[in-house]
């Protein structure tokens, strides 16, 4: 843990040739396997911190608010704009070759699996990550979270799980507004000013995109919102001194969140691909 | 008569953080009811000192003891006990920025969960009485007080939980003469009126005269030469002056002397 007093002996000279080489290399990856290893303590302890006595209702409800209501405008504008730039690009595409009816089936399907709980968890980590990042830096800096410790309070569980669970909670019904607005957006643009026709555009839509489709996409999204809001409060717990400090954190936090959502996409993507194989193989096959 | 035993014992204690050595072999007895001031240059480890007492940093070797009982072993459950009896005086008193005067005084109370709202309110009024804070002050938040001011609810948020044990870090920096006094005041009004120990840092010496039982004097690490002791005086404060290490008195006159140069050297060194 951080408050735990570093105990490494002073570094020794850089060794040469060929043992050098490799510690150059293995040096970065040893100290990334240390931070994963503090972060994942870090976490189990955030997360335990849910069913503790320290989660105080006020602190979770003025979370949510910060989480929920505050990122709502950015969201809702963010999936508009991404719904009607897909509609747009795709659309040329799919005229060529004569099929912009299936533009619904596309863009629905890109946006509810991907494109919604992406966009919401990336506009999170910036909007609120950063902050909390910067605010759990600032406590760190002014020793509140010290005060916090000396008052018989864990910081970590008082602090970081109302703010895991708020990030846990809300993401899904910011994806939902996300998801929601970017298929106005887009059947907007393909219905009104493409003139695609209404009935088939809806009904591939109806075709292709599943309740499993939309069960994936707010799993992702709930999965985002806990690793990034974890993430965030992390690096502001182990800010280093000065505004300097604060800033590295906040920057450190939305950086490592933005990477993890598109690692964690990734795998999450395959994994539910191969379930959806496994347990939908019609829907696959009308699909291939 | 028997000596007591210590309350708080630091046992040999070393501490780095990394390559930065801060502590070194530093054995220390604080009795109960004593007030011990830790004196010594900026970055000589007075306030990791205080740290190590509740816990706050671990030592690198060495034990820290607080009623006979390491604080290294103790469980989570311990540790949060062992510090519901400890107040905390911090340098910028880091008071809650999201909450009021009264939440902030209140917190350590409500997380102690002994006592029902109204006894609460009544306490952070006691204590914010005690420590000549307007009953007005409780609705301000803490970015709306005066420097003096904070440390003033800090120091009321502290003696909320009724402390055995209350530890300053440099109560009075960053005051003017008058408010440092009327802290000085304070720490002696705490120790009138309850049986507390108490562990203050600080630079100022009109606070070490007026306050202390027994002084303690540290010296930075990087400035010893290999195998000296880092406590340079153990003792009380009126043979401060007449203390034969030359190091001792240069602190408590406050003169620079040769330490310009020195830092220079140091400087230069360090290109």
């Amino acid at each position: 843990m951080s408050a735990d007093v570093a105990t490494a002996e002073p570094a020794a000279d850089a060794p040469l040739g060929v043992a050098g080489a490799v510690a150059s290399l293995a040096n970065p990856l040893l100290d990334a396997m240390v931070h994963l290893g503090d972060w994942t303590l870090f976490s189990a302890r955030a997360v335990s911190g849910v069913v503790s006595r320290h989660l105080k209702r006020s602190e979770f409800l003025r979370a949510c608010v910060e989480v929920g209501v505050a990122s709502f405008g950015v969201v809702a504008i963010t999936g508009v704009f991404i719904g009607m730039v897909l509609a747009v690009q795709a659309y040329n595409q799919f005229h060529t070759i004569g099929l912009e009816t299936s533009l619904g089936a596309v863009i629905h399907m890109s946006i509810i699996r991907e494109l919604g709980p992406v966009l919401a968890a990336v506009m999170l980590a910036g909007r609120v990550g950063t902050a909390m990042a910067a605010q759990l830096a600032t406590m760190r800096v002014t020793e509140q979270i010290d005060a916090l410790a000396c008052l018989g309070v864990d910081p970590v569980k008082f602090l970081v799980a109302p703010r895991f669970l708020a990030c846990v909670v809300m993401i899904p019904l910011l994806t939902v507004v996300a998801d929601a607005l970017g298929i106005v957006g887009s059947t907007f643009i393909a219905l009104k000013v493409f003139h695609i026709d209404g009935f088939h555009y809806w009904r591939h839509t109806a075709n292709f995109v599943t309740l499993w489709d939309l069960f994936v996409g707010l799993f992702k999204s709930v999965v985002f919102g806990g690793v990034l809001s974890l993430i965030c409060c992390h690096r502001g717990f182990n800010s280093r001194a000065g505004a300097e400090g604060v800033g590295r954190a906040a920057t450190e936090g939305f950086v490592l969140s933005f990477v993890a959502v598109l690692v964690i996409d990734f795998v999450l993507g395959l994994l539910f691909n191969t379930l959806g194989n496994v347990f939908f193989p019609v829907a696959a096959s009308r699909i291939a | 008569m028997a000596t007591p035993a210590p309350l708080i014992r630091l046992d040999d204690v070393s501490v780095s953080f990394g390559p930065q050595h801060v502590l070194s072999r530093i054995t220390l007895d604080v009795y109960p009811q004593q007030t011990l001031v830790l004196i010594g240059e900026s970055g000589c480890g007075k306030s990791v000192t205080l740290k190590l007492i509740v816990g706050l940093l671990t030592p690198t070797t060495g034990e820290v003891y607080f009623n006979g009982k390491s604080v290294r072993a103790m469980r989570e459950r311990e540790l949060t006990a062992m510090r519901l009896h400890v107040g905390f005086l911090f340098q910028q008193a880091a008071l809650f920025d999201s909450l009021s005067v009264f939440d902030n005084v209140a917190f350590g109370l409500r997380a102690k969960g002994e006592l029902r709202e109204a006894e609460i309110r009544d306490r952070v009024r006691e204590r914010l009485l005690e420590v000549g804070l307007p009953a007005a002050v409780e609705v301000k938040m803490p970015t709306e007080l005066s420097g003096g001011m904070r440390k003033r609810v800090g120091l009321a948020r502290a003696l909320a939980i009724d402390p055995e044990v209350m530890l300053y870090d440099e109560p009075t920096t960053g005051l003017d003469p008058i408010m440092t006094d009327v802290i000085n005041e304070l720490i002696l009004q705490t120790r009138s009126r309850r049986p507390v120990t108490s562990v203050v840092v600080t630079h100022e010496m009109r606070t070490v005269h007026k306050v202390a039982d027994r002084v303690v004097m540290l010296y930075p690490l990087a400035r010893l030469a290999p195998g000296e002791p880092q406590v340079l005086y153990d003792g009380p404060p009126q043979k401060l002056l007449t203390s034969l290490n030359p190091r001792v008195r240069q602190f408590v006159e406050g003169e620079a002397r040769d330490r310009l140069s020195e830092l220079r050297l140091e400087a230069d060194a360090a290109r």
